[in-house]
């Protein structure tokens, strides 16, 4: 399947309590989405960790969408104010690095909001696709080879300057 | 780890359900293939009881040791297959769900992209399921009272049913009676049985029922805890009549200073009048009288009251004007929320009039001007006295419309033909039903539409435009109506003495609030959801929380009975069951990597982290945490470690989503 034309892929991270539920209602409702899109199911928002995101990103996601309860409406809490200011430091740190603001999506969507599923995903898809691949895995790669030759360079010269 | 690893995966077709959409052969190749699988097969239907058995034989003859099945949603199923795992001989949570049918098979349109993406997802399952742990299942005990929020029909008929079984109940309504809106009807479609003669004996027998504390004049002021151990605050509101002191017997309101009611009666929707002493209508449960702060000369009057009424009390002693607004605690197993609906303010649509011309009136006034105990003694009068000669009746007034409520309200269509047929029974007028759909579901009511339609009354397929005075009446009561008749593809004018809006039903000014406080989740119009619609009708998102009536979304009294009896049974078998099984999915430290930090101390909703001092290391008390995860993803050293979704469990589903397929 490599030698398909490149698609985004991107991952979710949905609560047990409203996206997920309203991702299912959505699937019920057999509201047509793009395919783009994995989910990985958490009780909270307030689980998701920002390792797991950079994680996510460094392993070839292109995109990584949150979904959480409406602020006021978490099954917990306050799970997804944890996660907005969580949310709103990676993004700087993100932006820092050369992510594009848009490859991370946190969305407030309540169990009833299958609908709300369908367009997030299809807006995020297309804006992923609009800024082409990631590809960290690849740029780890292209940096590893630049360490090593510069490195191999140094011990070169070092080489050299003994001799 | 225990090891090897051997894992048997399955993949549904769910008949073409997802078979339709993903090439399942393939999927079970490919996961073939993965590390660590010892067997790979597609099933028809693996919830059904052969594919249940298929796990447990696999498990037995090959030896297996964790299982993944990719169906439908876990939300669905995953309890089946847990059941099924644990009946092979494994801990039921060496199991993992692989939802490929609400995320894949239903949402997508190409097959070779759902594939694709249900391999990634099965990869991701198969991945982390080596990872885990042999869990224990936590017993929690179920209190045994119940509460009820609400007493309209449904929640007076949930308290009874419980009561009648020996549960304690406590039925808890914000008004100064119980009844709700029924009590407010004059007759019942489609039987046409007086509202009162059937529901004033269960709202007596709720008042003489030992299971039942009732608290009226009372709210759910707050809710902590989880099912079978709630604990709930009731704020309850000064009445400033003691309840069990006060016998009805109604001198008080003889004697109050104002010698004529003559302020608006809540219960008659504003048409009648009361006294500030008053008893809410003849046939109230408690059947006491209450005092409104709002009118009464105690509050309002400058120079005070000389309180004939506390004379009048005499050594009853009832009276109380010093009565404080009151906080209650109770604790209670399951609560079932009955709180009703609100019916739609029919001046949003100012075309209408209402609110404007005196001779437009709701549904809900004119229930009570055809109630032998309304304002008017059962006479259908207008508010300047005079018997309409024409009466016309607007359907769908908020429903079924873009710019107010876009859902139909169900009982609109049915309680206009009931209106029609009684005002034209009291006064004999010509009565006009405007209707956009005749909408007569459910039993024997079809049969009521043409019974009413045979009696003579006009039924207009068309929607009203416009309302406005008639120009030809010198005294300005008459209007003229103009709508299309849609059948006859005319528009005409008709001139009514009064018009009545059938409003259609809306949640509850402050569902919202009430919703927060559960932990319930609503529609996007504004009704509690349940928790499915077909197979837990009368369940929320929140285990133990139940519902019944209009607070789910718009139905009849008979539909509104029959949950109540479905919510009670809900909470009743709960309750027999006397314990809950509670998702192990707490969280715990690991004390030698806890840094002591206490960072994670303040994030918990529960309280549930505490720091000890001695040891300087952060503990998780499990009967208090909820499982949310969210101190464990904030922990700085990772120490705090999530059940069922353990970082090693979620970094390898990550890895497995993503790896190259």
């Amino acid at each position: 399947m490599t030698d398909k034309p490149w698609e985004p892929r991107i991952v979710a991270f949905f609560c047990n309590w409203c996206t997920y539920t309203a991702a299912d209602l959505a699937g019920v409702s057999r509201m047509k989405y793009a395919a783009n899109i994995r989910t990985i199911r958490l009780m909270c928002s307030g689980r998701v960790d920002p390792q797991f995101i950079m994680d996510a990103f460094a392993k070839g996601a292109d995109g990584v969408l949150i979904g959480g309860c409406h602020p006021g409406d978490c099954h917990y809490g306050e799970g997804n104010y944890k996660m907005l200011r969580r949310y709103r430091l990676l993004q700087r740190m993100l932006g820092d690095m050369g992510i594009e603001p848009d490859r991370l999506r946190l969305e407030w969507i309540s169990a009833a909001e299958g609908d709300k599923v369908k367009s997030v995903i299809n807006d995020m898809v297309e804006k992923v696709k609009a800024l082409g691949p990631l590809d960290l895995p690849g740029q780890f790669q292209s940096w590893d080879r630049e360490v090593m030759t510069e490195a191999e360079a140094l011990a070169h010269a070092g080489h050299q300057e003994a001799k | 780890m225990i090891e090897p690893v051997r894992i048997g995966f399955y993949v549904c077709h769910c008949g073409t359900n997802i078979a339709g959409m993903v090439d399942v052969e393939a999927v079970a190749k490919y996961a073939a293939k993965l590390p660590g699988v010892a067997v790979s097969r597609n099933y028809k239907y693996m919830c059904s009881d052969p594919g249940q058995e298929l796990i447990q034989q696999d498990i037995k003859e090959h030896g297996l040791n964790r299982i993944v099945v990719a169906a439908c949603s876990p939300l669905l199923h995953e309890r089946t297959f847990r059941t099924a795992t644990m009946k092979g001989g494994l801990s039921p949570f060496f199991f993992q769900m692989v939802n490929i049918r609400e995320h894949d098979a239903w949402v997508h349109t190409d097959g070779a992209e759902a594939t694709r993406k249900a391999l990634a997802l099965v990869r991701a399952a198969i991945k982390r399921v080596p990872f885990h742990k042999p869990l224990e299942i936590k017993r929690v005990p179920i209190h045994p009272d119940v509460l009820i929020v609400g007493g309209g029909i449904a929640g007076i008929h949930a308290a009874l049913t419980l009561a009648d079984g020996g549960k304690k109940v406590y039925l808890v309504e914000r008004e100064a009676t119980i009844g709700g809106h029924m009590a407010k009807f004059d007759k019942t479609f489609p039987t046409l049985d007086c509202a009162a003669c059937i529901l004033t004996p269960k709202m007596s027998q709720v008042n003489a029922h030992p299971n039942i504390t009732l608290w009226t004049m009372s709210e759910v002021a707050a809710v902590s805890g989880y099912v079978g151990n709630y604990e709930v605050t009731i704020k309850r509101k000064p009445r400033y009549i003691v309840e069990d002191l006060c016998t009805g017997c109604g001198e008080c309101v003889e004697a109050c200073v104002y010698r004529e009611p003559r302020f608006a009666d809540e219960f008659n929707e504003g048409l009648g009048k009361r006294k500030p002493v008053f008893m809410p209508f003849p046939q109230a449960v408690p059947p006491i009288v209450v005092i409104d702060p709002g009118t009464c000369r105690v509050w309002t009057a400058t120079n005070g009251c000389k309180k004939p009424c506390v004379d009048a009390c005499g050594d009853r002693k009832a009276i109380d004007f010093g009565q404080k607004e009151e906080l209650k605690q109770i604790k209670v197993g399951s609560v079932i929320v009955t709180t009703g609906f609100k019916t739609f303010d029919a001046s949003r649509l100012p075309y209408y009039g209402y609110g404007r011309y005196s001779n437009v009136y709701t549904a809900l006034e004119v229930e009570r001007l055809v109630n032998a105990s309304g304002p008017t003694g059962g006479e259908v009068v207008t508010r300047k006295g005079k018997h309409p000669q024409t009466v016309g009746i607007v359907h769908c007034i908020g429903s079924r419309d873009e710019n107010t409520n876009k859902w139909c309200s169900r009982v609109c269509c049915l309680y206009s033909l009931k209106l029609a047929h009684l005002i034209k029974e009291h006064t004999g007028a010509e009565v006009y039903n405007f209707y956009i759909d005749m909408r007569t579901p459910g039993k024997s009511m079809e049969e009521f539409y043409n019974r009413i339609a045979g009696e003579g009354v006009h039924i207009v397929r068309g929607k009203v435009a416009d309302v406005f005075p008639d120009p030809s009446d010198p005294e300005g009561d008459r209007l003229l109506l103009q709508a299309e008749d849609t059948l006859l593809g005319r528009v005409l004018k008709f001139p009514v003495d009064m018009l009545v809006l059938a409003t259609g039903l809306e949640p509850q000014a402050d569902a919202q609030d009430v919703r927060r406080m559960l932990n319930m989740s609503c529609g996007t119009e504004g009704f509690f959801l349940e928790r499915h619609p077909k197979l837990a009708p009368v369940s929320t998102f929140t285990d133990g929380v139940f519902l019944a009536g209009c607070c789910q979304g718009p139905k009849d009294i008979p539909d509104t009975v029959a949950q109540a009896g479905a919510a009670a049974a809900e909470a009743y078998s709960l309750i027999c069951r006397g314990h809950v099984e509670q998702e192990p999915n707490t969280a715990y430290v690991r004390e030698d990597d806890c840094s002591g930090c206490k960072s994670c101390v303040p994030l918990c909703p529960y309280t549930a982290i505490t720091f000890v001092e001695d040891t300087k290391k952060a503990v998780i008390n499990e009967a208090l945490c909820k499982g949310c995860g969210t101190c464990v993803a904030s922990c700085p050293s990772g120490s705090i470690v999530q059940n069922l979704f353990e970082d090693e469990e979620i970094y390898s589903e990550i890895e497995g989503i993503l790896a190259n397929d």
